[in-house]
């Protein structure tokens, strides 16, 4: 009906008609799907969570005396990076931590600070100290040094994310006597409260459950700036069983992101302390789904509460990979502060922000409405439902 | 004045008006933030009283020479705005719903008067927005 060709054309001129998610879940309440398909051009997503495989390429430019950080070790903030690079490439993930973090010995560690604060840190224009030692030899003789940069000192900053928005996520409980300490939250015993981390409705792979328009090369927001999908992502899960409006029953798709991080700013960047966990990066996300079809306003329109994720135990069956699901509950019920499981009334938490996705979501459309964001084709599109590609847990011989 | 205090009954002293006779004594207000009775029959509740200094300190050491165990509130719990992410994790962790997410607006709300500082929040935060003034 549409192509990417034709909607650009109409960003160009102003005349693009964007909607966000949120937006276009109300409009599919009283408009047919024909009205919305041939009115709409693009439908804005966003997702704000703690995404843990995040992370940064950093080039510091060399040393008058010149270092080889590779093989070596550096320190940023104290936080360690990996080096095993080029003579000043590192890579930072947002769930290192400094050596002398205390991590879990007094249960449950705080986690104050780690990769994920190091990255709101330099999108913040902060500086930061860099502690480097290194082997030396003929070619770059310096064997330590310490000194301190902002990120307008590197020459690159990339932000690399091997793994983000995830499609569909758990609802984590704990089903034990005692309080724990998880990825998901603090988690009270006995089902004392249920957390959850997706932005539901407004969420962008569950927007387009099939990556029928997302794909390599497609332009997104991330962090604040604009970035791109580098590929699928780790764990990619696209043989995940679904429901009939397309999304799958448990977390499926992912995608790895990347962009330049002199551009992002640390409102939509931030770290994460998950106490009794270890650190993260939150990271915001906003991707256009353009309307080429009358089926994408199919899935765009989908709501909270035809979206479902399933209920799972960590305090067993999650460090036990047992595979249990205790059962599932819409978002619609989620977002509603309590759900009913198991007999009970549990109240419900979220990871993710609703509100920052939303505002991502708004920001995107009014990048795209004002011209200055174009739509991609993708280069090409990552496996299907059928393609065979599924995710294997770990051998261990 | 106003205090909040966390009380233990011990199972004798459950099922007696205790409270409503002390409140009366001493021309207090109360305003029970939370209560409830455990399996072994203890009961626990989370009240503020509010009145005169001297009131309020004798229907507290009344109380306590009655068996009751008590303990005085006295975190000041605080919500720094700017680093809320109006995530809403703490929502689901508050046990008296200081702590609630507006319908309308989606964001986070601390209503530090409902609070008993039993700073679940403040281990729940991932962005440390949640604190403790002592």
């Amino acid at each position: 009906m549409k192509t990417i060709k034709e909607i650009n054309e109409r960003i160009k001129e102003g005349k693009a008609v964007v909607v966000t998610a949120d937006e276009v879940v109300e409009l599919a309440r009283t408009a047919p799907v024909k009205k919305i398909a041939k009115e709409v051009d693009v439908v804005t997503t966003g997702t704000f969570g703690p995404m843990c495989s995040s992370g940064v390429f950093l080039n510091f430019g060399h040393s008058k005396k010149r270092i080889k950080m590779g093989g070596g070790r550096v320190y940023l903030n104290g936080v360690p990076a990996y080096t095993g690079l080029a003579a000043v490439d590192v890579y930072v993930g947002a769930t290192a931590i400094p050596d002398d973090d205390p991590r879990n010995s007094e249960h449950p560690g705080e986690f104050k600070y780690g990769g994920g604060h190091l990255i709101e840190d330099l999108v913040g224009g902060k500086e930061v100290e860099v502690v480097g030692s290194a082997y030396g030899t003929d070619c770059y003789p310096n064997k330590g040094l310490r000194t301190r940069i902002t990120i307008s000192d590197l020459n690159e900053a990339i932000l690399f994310n091997p793994r983000n928005c995830y499609q569909n996520y758990n609802v984590a409980v704990n089903l034990s006597d005692k309080t724990i300490y998880t990825y998901m939250g603090v988690l009270k015993p006995r089902l004392g409260n249920a957390n959850y981390c997706s932005a539901g409705q407004l969420s962008p792979l569950l927007k387009d459950p099939y990556l029928k328009t997302i794909g390599f090369g497609t332009r997104i927001f991330l962090g604040g700036g604009v970035g791109y999908v580098a590929w699928w992502g780790t764990q990619y899960n696209p043989s995940v069983k679904r429901r009939e409006n397309g999304i799958p029953v448990g977390g499926a798709a992912t995608l790895a992101l990347i962009g330049d991080m002199k551009q992002m700013r640390p409102e939509y960047l931030k770290g994460a302390s998950l106490t009794g966990y270890g650190t993260s990066l939150i990271v915001g996300i906003g991707i256009p789904i353009p309307v080429l079809n009358e089926e994408i306003i199919k899935w765009v329109s989908v709501t909270d509460e035809e979206i479902y994720a399933p209920i799972v135990d960590y305090s067993y069956d999650y460090p036990n990979s047992t595979g249990n699901v205790l059962g599932s509950v819409s978002y619609g019920e989620l977002k509603s502060g309590k759900i009913n499981f198991m007999g009970k009334s549990i109240p419900t938490g979220s990871l993710s922000s609703y509100k920052k996705a939303k505002e991502i979501a708004g920001i995107l459309k009014e990048w795209i409405k004002s011209g200055e964001f174009l739509l991609t084709e993708p280069i090409f599109y990552f496996p299907g439902q059928d393609s065979g590609y599924k995710f294997k847990p770990m051998r261990e011989v | 004045m106003e205090k909040k205090f966390v009380m233990h009954f011990p199972p004798v002293l459950v099922d007696k008006p205790i409270i409503s006779t002390i409140v009366r004594k001493y021309n207090l207000d109360f305003n029970i933030l939370k209560a409830f009775v455990s399996p072994e029959e203890e009961g626990t509740l989370v009240i503020a009283f509010s009145g005169g200094e001297k009131d309020v300190n004798s229907a507290v050491s009344e109380l306590k020479d009655e068996g009751v165990k008590i303990q005085m509130i006295e975190s000041d719990i605080k919500m720094i705005r700017e680093r809320c992410t109006d995530c809403s994790v703490c929502v689901g962790l508050c046990p008296v719903g200081a702590l609630m997410m507006d319908k309308d607006t989606y964001e986070v709300k601390f209503t530090p008067e409902k609070c008993i500082a039993c700073e679940l929040c403040i281990r729940g935060c991932p962005t440390k927005a949640m604190v403790s003034t002592i």
